[in-house]
């Protein structure tokens, strides 16, 4: 079976993804610091319930001692000034590297929060954007990635927990994450901040490729898609479709036909394809929809099952969400809509 | 003697109600369920047991163990209803739903599934 899909999921299907499995040196550090913090309070609590036993329960002599001056100067003064102000010097030592300056050459992404999903803009040597893609960011392993984030409408919050701690997309503003991962994995993402209706329903996945494969990757995402109708349809799933000769040949056919509908039924309104007459923006872009992970944000597995379901009622799977539901679009037309954009890749 | 004829007559009449047609593996079915939730099945159908999505794009999958034909085409046995969750448009040709991403054991757990819920 197809291993990718599910550790996808593993990594985000169905809940939160994990926040105490770092992946890279700076979830690290945050996670370092959330187990001291955690270890210190199941200490003091410790503490606090053997003296109230003791003062409750306790004999005389034990109690006379609690009630003493000298107990609270210690206990009530000293000893929390001295592990309080220690734990804060160390976790500020600990989290000074999330805010460092980032070495100059530094690959630069820029994520925009959008009501409620994630634009991503890679960004050449001088800034420019050199592929653009939505709810999925790729990284290299190794290799510290600044992340600019924004927002276009209301403040979202970008947390991917194995990467890095979370920082605001503020409108109007640009904010800075460094994020790395020392290894190569899929890592689910999400809006941390309540950004209205479905915000529970707007994620991400961070995939990081060892440097090599990341290469290839980027290389293999031109800015303009392959041409309609190819001989090997990438689209299918060969072991799957054992009629697949025939069904090769129909399902160009149908992309043709699916590339029309897209544009007829106001899909182009809002989206963008890159190389086509496509070239909305209000919607994620959708020039490599075909080979990203998921759809509606995250939340979805990407299929020709899902990707006609979301087309033809994405109301009822993302309640509120900006895309309306094609459900005038017969069975046929979903389908060759369908089949059209998993050629987008 | 008429007396007793009709009172068989009776009987043979009263016979206990047929119990489910086939009997779900439950471990089966529990990884079914994790396959139908895997590569969301729920984006098109309202299941039974299935949290979300609960999309209304294809027919709602309550209790396949009562129903007559498997998309008003197939007779209704594991086998056909695992190949038609496999690879609809194989054994339905022109059905709306495409093949899906799972294998043929997974196909026989998501059947199981299927076949252990109830529609009352």
């Amino acid at each position: 079976m197809n291993s990718s899909t599910t550790d996808v999921f593993d990594a985000w299907w169905g809940g939160p993804p994990p926040v105490l499995d770092p992946a890279g040196p700076y979830a690290d550090n945050v996670v370092v610091l959330a187990w001291a913090l955690f270890a210190m309070g199941v200490i003091v609590t410790g503490i606090v319930v053997v003296a109230l036993y003791v003062a409750i329960r306790g004999p005389a002599r034990w109690k006379a001692k609690l009630g003493g001056e000298r107990l609270v100067w210690i206990g009530g003064v000293a000893f929390p000034g001295v592990v309080l102000t220690c734990l804060l010097v160390w976790g500020l030592w600990l989290t000074s590297s999330l805010t460092q300056p980032v070495p100059d050459g530094a690959m630069r992404v820029r994520v925009t929060g959008y009501m409620w999903w994630f634009d991503v803009e890679y960004l050449g040597p001088d800034g420019d954007v050199i592929m653009r893609d939505a709810n999925e960011l790729h990284i290299p392993v190794g290799q510290p990635v600044v992340v600019e984030l924004r927002s276009e409408d209301v403040i979202h919050s970008f947390w991917v927990p194995n990467l890095s701690g979370k920082e605001d997309m503020i409108p109007g503003r640009t904010n800075e994450l460094v994020i790395e991962a020392d290894r190569a994995g899929r890592f689910g993402g999400v809006c941390a901040e309540y950004c209205g209706g479905p915000h529970a329903l707007m994620g991400f996945v961070a995939v990081a490729h060892d440097p090599a494969d990341w290469a290839a990757w980027l290389a293999g995402r031109s800015m303009t898609p392959p041409a309609i109708a190819e001989q090997d349809v990438p689209g299918t799933v060969p072991a799957l479709r054992p009629v697949a000769a025939a069904d090769t040949v129909d399902d160009a056919a149908i992309a043709a036909n699916g590339r029309t509908l897209f544009m007829e039924s106001g899909c182009a309104a809002c989206h963008r394809v890159a190389g086509t007459e496509a070239n909305g923006i209000a919607g994620p872009d959708l020039t490599h929809v075909g080979s990203r992970l998921t759809l509606g944000a995250g939340i979805l597995p990407n299929n020709r099952g899902t990707m006609i379901g979301w087309i033809g009622d994405s109301q009822s799977i993302k309640p509120g969400n900006r895309m309306p539901s094609y459900d005038m679009l017969s069975a046929d037309e979903l389908t060759a809509i369908a089949i059209w954009l998993e050629q987008q890749r | 003697m008429a007396l007793s004829v009709m009172l068989c007559a009776c009987l043979a009449g009263c016979k206990q109600p047929p119990g489910p047609r086939y009997v779900p593996d439950e471990a089966a079915a529990a990884r079914g369920r994790a396959a139908i939730e895997r590569v969301g099945c729920g984006a098109c159908h309202a299941i039974p047991g299935i949290g979300w999505p609960k999309g209304r794009t294809g027919p709602s999958l309550d209790g396949f163990r009562d129903i007559g034909l498997i998309a008003g085409a197939l007779p209704n046995t594991p086998a056909n209803l695992a190949a038609f969750v496999r690879n609809a448009p194989r054994v339905k040709p022109g059905s709306t739903m495409p093949a899906t991403q799972l294998s043929e054991e997974e196909s026989r757990d998501v059947a199981a599934y299927l076949y252990g819920l109830d529609d009352e």
